[in-house]
C-alpha cells in the first residue's frame, strides 16, 4: 500500500517517564487515520515527532519514503491540541506570515489567504486583531491557517474540542472535502467517539505502546465476535431453546419500547448468520436481527486488558463505564 | 520562496517599530535627557528672581559694611537691637555679629530667619564673613598695600590634558571623559537589561499564548529563538541610530560657535579641550561604532540567557527568580564600572572589560579614556565567541523549555535538558 507517512519503531522519553515506547504506524496515502487513545498515552509527542518538532531518541519517521526533513514541514499542516495565536496581530498579516513561513511566496500567500477567507466568510475580519476575536472565531482562523498551504498532510490534534457544533460541522465538512481532494489526515484524540465515523485506519495507543492499528472495518469485524441482537414476540424459553440448538450463548436485554423482548446471541464460530435467521424466524415471531458493532471505545477497552490487564484497571474511569450503543 | 530567519525577524521588529509606545519612547526620552539635564540650571534661573533681604546686627561694627550684597542676598546694616528687629514680622533674616566677632568667628555670628535658609544662600553668606573677617584681621597687621602684594601672589591653575597615543596627540578633558563613560555606560546596562528582558517576556508570551505549538511545526525552534533575538536587537539598533542621529544633528549645529574664539580668550581650557573632544567627528564616530559593536555583543550574549529562562518557565512571576542568573552579573558589571571610572587602566579594569559577562559594561566606561587597540578587539573577540557558545547551549533548553508547562523547574532540570537529544 501506498503510505504517506511511516513511522518505525518510534521511543522517546523524558526525565523519569517514557512518552513512547517502539511505537510504529503507517499512514495510508488518501485516508483519514486516527491516533486514538487516552490522555498522556503519547500521542501528542507522536504528533511532534512527525511534525519534526522533537526528535526521538531511536526509531525513524518516512515522508513520502524518504526520512523526513526540515523541508517536509511545508507539505504538513498541524493543529494543535492547544489553539493560540499572536493576539496584537491583525487576522490578514497573521494569516499571512503563516503562509510564508509554511514556504508560500507573497503572491501565493495572498491568494490562498483571500481563498479560504471567502470560502469560510471571514474575510471582513482582515484587520481585527486576534483579541478582539471570540475564541471559536480564532479556531476558525486558526484552521485557516493550518490548511492553507495545501498540504498533503493534515495533523489535528483534538480538532473538535472548543468549536460549537455548527464551526465542528463547517470543520468536518472542510476536513473531508480536502481528503477528497488528495489530502490525507491524521486524527489525534481522546474522544474516540468523535472520530470514529471519520477515521478509515486507526492507531490505538495506550501507556506509550501502540496496541492495536488497521483500518477501522476489519478491527471492527475483528472485535465483533459473531454477536447479534435479536427482538421477537413470544416466550423467552423458546428463544433459549433456539439458542441451545444453535449453540449459542444468550443474555436477555431490557424490552423494547414497543414491548418485544430482546436478547443478544454470541455465534458459534461454526454457524452462519443466515442458519441463525432461519432457525430464529422459525421458531419465533422475530421483528429484528442485527449485528452487534462494537464501538471504537469498546474495542479500545478489550485492545487494552488483552494486552496487559493491569493497564486496564488503571484507564480513567470514562473507558470503564458500560458501553451506550 | 522567503527564509524563514528572515520572516521571523521581519515580525518581531516590524511588530514593535510600528507600535506608538516606541515611536513615543524614542522621541522622548532624549527631550527627558535633556530637561533632567537643564532642570537644576532652570530652578537655578526661577529662584533667582526673589531677592533676600538680610539684616545685619552688627556688634563689632567692621564686618558689617564689610559684606558685599549680590543678585540674591542684600545686606542691610541697622542699629536696632536683635530682639527689636524680631519682633517686626517684615525682617525675613536677621544675621547676628557678636562683638567678638573678630577674635572668635566660630561661636559668635547667628542667623535668625523666618524660612529656611537654601544652601547656596548660607554657603554665600559663610564665605562672605571669612572674606570680611579675612580684611579686617589682615587689617590690623598694618602692613601697607597688603591688599596688592596678596592679589599678586594668587595664582588661578587649570590644566590642559593631553593623552599621549601612538598616533596624533589630542585635546582631551578627563572630566568629559569621565561623564561620558558615565552616560555610556548607563546607555549600555539599561538597553541590556530592557531589551534583554523583553526578549524573555516575549518568549513567556508565545508560550502561554501557545502560538509557539504553529511556529515551531515551520520553523526550527533555534531559529526561532535566534530570530526573535536579532528582531529585537534590532529594535534596539534602531533606537540607538536615531539617537546616534539627533545627537550628530545637534553637533554640527553645534559645533561651529563653540570655536575657541567664540568662547572668548579667557575660557578655561578644561572646556576648550571638552569642545574640541565633542566636536572631533573621528572621536564621536569611533565611540558610536564601539557602543554599537558592544551593545551588540552585550545583548546577544545575555538576551540568549534571558531566552533560556524564558522558555524554562510558564509565567513572568516565575521567571523573576530565575532571571537573576542574567540580572546579576549586569549590575555587577555596572558597580564593577564604578570603580574603573576612577582608574581605567588598572588591572581590575583590564580583567573586567576582557571577562565576557562584563565586558561590555566595563569596556563602554573605559573607551572614552582611551584604550588599547589589542584590548579592545580582545575583548569584542571573546565576547562574540562567547555569544555563539551561550547562544547553542541556551537554544538546547529553549527548545525543550517550550514545550515544558506547570511546575517552575529547578535550575538543575535545566542544565539537564541542555543534554537531551
Amino acid at each position: 500500500m501506498d503510505n504517506i507517512l511511516t513511522a518505525q519503531n518510534i521511543s522517546k522519553s523524558f526525565v523519569g517517564h517514557q512518552a513512547l515506547d517502539n511505537v510504529s504506524i503507517e499512514v495510508p496515502r488518501g485516508k483519514v487515520y486516527g491516533l486514538l487513545g487516552p490522555n498522556g498515552a503519547g500521542k501528542t509527542t507522536l504528533i511532534r515527532i512527525i511534525n519534526h518538532i522533537t526528535a526521538p531518541d531511536s526509531g525513524i519517521v518516512t515522508f513520502n519514503g524518504h526520512p523526513l526533513t526540515d523541508a517536509d514541514v511545508h507539505n504538513i499542516g498541524y493543529l494543535p491540541e492547544e489553539r493560540g495565536l499572536y493576539k496584537k496581530m491583525k487576522v490578514g498579516e497573521q494569516a499571512l506570515f503563516f503562509a510564508k513561513l509554511k514556504g508560500l511566496n507573497n503572491r501565493e500567500a495572498n491568494a490562498k489567504v483571500r481563498e479560504w477567507f471567502e470560502r469560510l466568510e471571514i474575510t471582513h475580519w482582515w484587520d481585527k486583531k486576534i483579541e478582539e476575536l471570540s475564541k471559536g472565531m480564532a479556531q476558525k482562523v486558526q484552521f485557516v491557517i493550518t490548511v492553507l498551504h495545501n498540504p498533503e498532510l493534515l495533523i489535528f490534534d483534538e480538532p473538535f474540542s472548543g468549536f460549537d457544533p455548527i464551526n465542528a460541522e463547517i470543520l468536518k465538512r472542510e476536513i473531508l472535502r480536502l481528503r477528497d481532494e488528495g489530502s490525507t489526515v491524521i486524527f489525534s484524540t481522546h474522544n474516540m467517539a468523535s472520530v470514529e465515523e471519520l477515521c478509515d485506519n486507526i492507531t490505538l495507543i495506550n501507556r506509550s505502546h501502540n496496541i492495536l492499528s488497521g483500518p477501522v472495518g476489519e478491527i471492527r469485524a475483528r472485535y465483533s465476535d459473531h454477536r447479534y441482537r435479536v427482538a421477537y414476540s413470544g416466550e423467552p424459553s423458546t428463544l433459549l431453546e433456539t439458542a441451545e440448538r444453535l449453540g449459542a450463548d444468550v443474555s436477555a436485554e431490557p424490552d423494547d419500547k414497543w414491548g418485544y423482548h430482546q436478547a443478544s446471541l454470541k455465534l458459534g464460530s461454526d454457524t452462519t448468520r443466515r442458519e441463525a435467521i432461519d432457525l430464529l424466524n422459525r421458531n419465533l415471531d422475530l421483528r429484528m436481527i442485527e449485528p452487534i458493532i462494537p464501538s471504537m471505545h469498546d474495542i479500545f477497552v478489550r485492545a487494552v486488558s488483552e494486552n496487559d490487564p493491569e493497564a486496564a484497571a488503571q484507564l480513567p474511569p470514562m473507558y470503564n463505564q458500560e458501553s451506550t450503543l | 520562496m522567503a527564509n524563514p530567519l528572515a520572516l521571523i525577524i521581519q515580525r518581531e521588529y516590524l511588530e514593535r517599530v510600528k507600535r506608538k509606545s516606541f515611536i513615543i519612547t524614542t522621541i522622548l526620552t532624549p527631550i527627558l535627557m535633556i530637561a533632567i539635564m537643564a532642570a537644576p540650571t532652570l530652578f537655578l534661573l526661577l529662584g533667582k528672581s526673589e531677592k533676600k533681604t538680610v539684616t545685619v546686627v552688627d556688634g563689632t561694627k567692621e564686618i558689617g559694611p564689610l559684606l558685599q550684597s549680590n543678585d540674591e542676598i542684600e545686606f542691610k546694616i541697622s542699629g536696632a537691637t536683635a530682639d527689636e528687629l524680631r519682633m517686626d514680622e517684615n525682617n525675613e533674616a536677621i544675621l547676628v555679629i557678636a562683638d567678638n566677632a573678630i577674635e572668635d568667628p566660630k561661636r559668635s555670628i547667628t542667623l535668625l530667619s523666618r524660612t529656611s535658609i537654601p544652601m547656596m544662600i548660607d554657603t554665600y553668606i559663610t564665605g562672605q564673613l571669612e572674606n570680611a573677617i579675612e580684611e579686617v584681621r589682615l587689617n590690623q597687621y598694618n602692613i601697607p598695600d597688603i591688599k596688592e602684594i596678596l592679589k599678586e601672589t594668587e595664582a588661578d591653575v587649570s590644566m590642559t590634558t593631553i593623552r599621549i597615543d601612538k598616533e596624533e596627540e589630542k585635546e582631551t578633558s578627563s572630566e568629559l571623559s569621565y561623564f561620558m563613560s558615565l552616560a555610556m555606560d548607563m546607555l549600555l546596562y539599561m538597553f541590556i537589561l530592557i531589551y534583554g528582558q523583553m526578549v524573555m517576556t516575549s518568549i513567556i508570551e508565545e508560550k502561554t499564548n501557545r502560538v509557539l505549538e504553529i511556529v515551531v511545526s515551520s520553523v526550527k525552534p533555534f531559529k526561532l529563538m535566534l530570530g526573535k533575538i536579532a528582531g529585537i536587537g534590532l529594535v534596539a539598533v534602531t533606537q540607538i541610530l536615531i539617537w546616534g542621529l539627533l545627537i550628530a544633528v545637534a553637533a554640527s549645529v553645534a559645533a561651529p560657535f563653540l570655536t575657541p574664539d567664540n568662547l572668548g580668550a579667557d575660557a578655561a581650557p578644561e572646556l576648550t579641550g571638552a569642545v574640541a573632544q565633542l566636536t572631533d567627528p573621528s572621536f564621536l564616530i569611533s565611540l558610536f561604532v564601539y557602543t554599537l559593536l558592544f551593545f551588540i555583543g552585550g545583548f546577544l550574549f545575555y538576551s540568549s540567557i534571558y531566552a533560556a529562562i524564558g522558555s524554562a518557565v510558564s509565567n513572568v512571576q516565575d521567571a523573576s527568580q530565575l532571571s537573576t542568573i542574567a540580572t546579576l552579573p549586569i549590575i555587577l558589571a555596572i558597580v564593577g564600572s564604578m570603580t574603573v571610572l576612577n582608574d581605567p587602566d588598572s588591572s581590575f579594569a583590564f580583567w573586567l572589560s576582557i571577562i565576557p559577562f562584563t565586558s561590555p559594561m566595563t569596556m563602554m566606561a573605559r573607551l572614552p579614556f582611551g584604550v588599547a587597540t589589542w584590548e579592545v578587539l580582545l575583548s569584542i573577540g571573546l565576547l562574540y565567541a562567547s555569544f555563539i557558545g551561550m547562544i547553542w547551549l541556551c537554544g538546547k533548553i529553549y527548545r525543550i523549555g517550550i514545550f515544558m508547562y506547570g511546575k517552575k523547574p529547578t535550575l538543575m532540570e535545566i542544565v539537564k535538558w541542555a543534554r537531551y537529544k
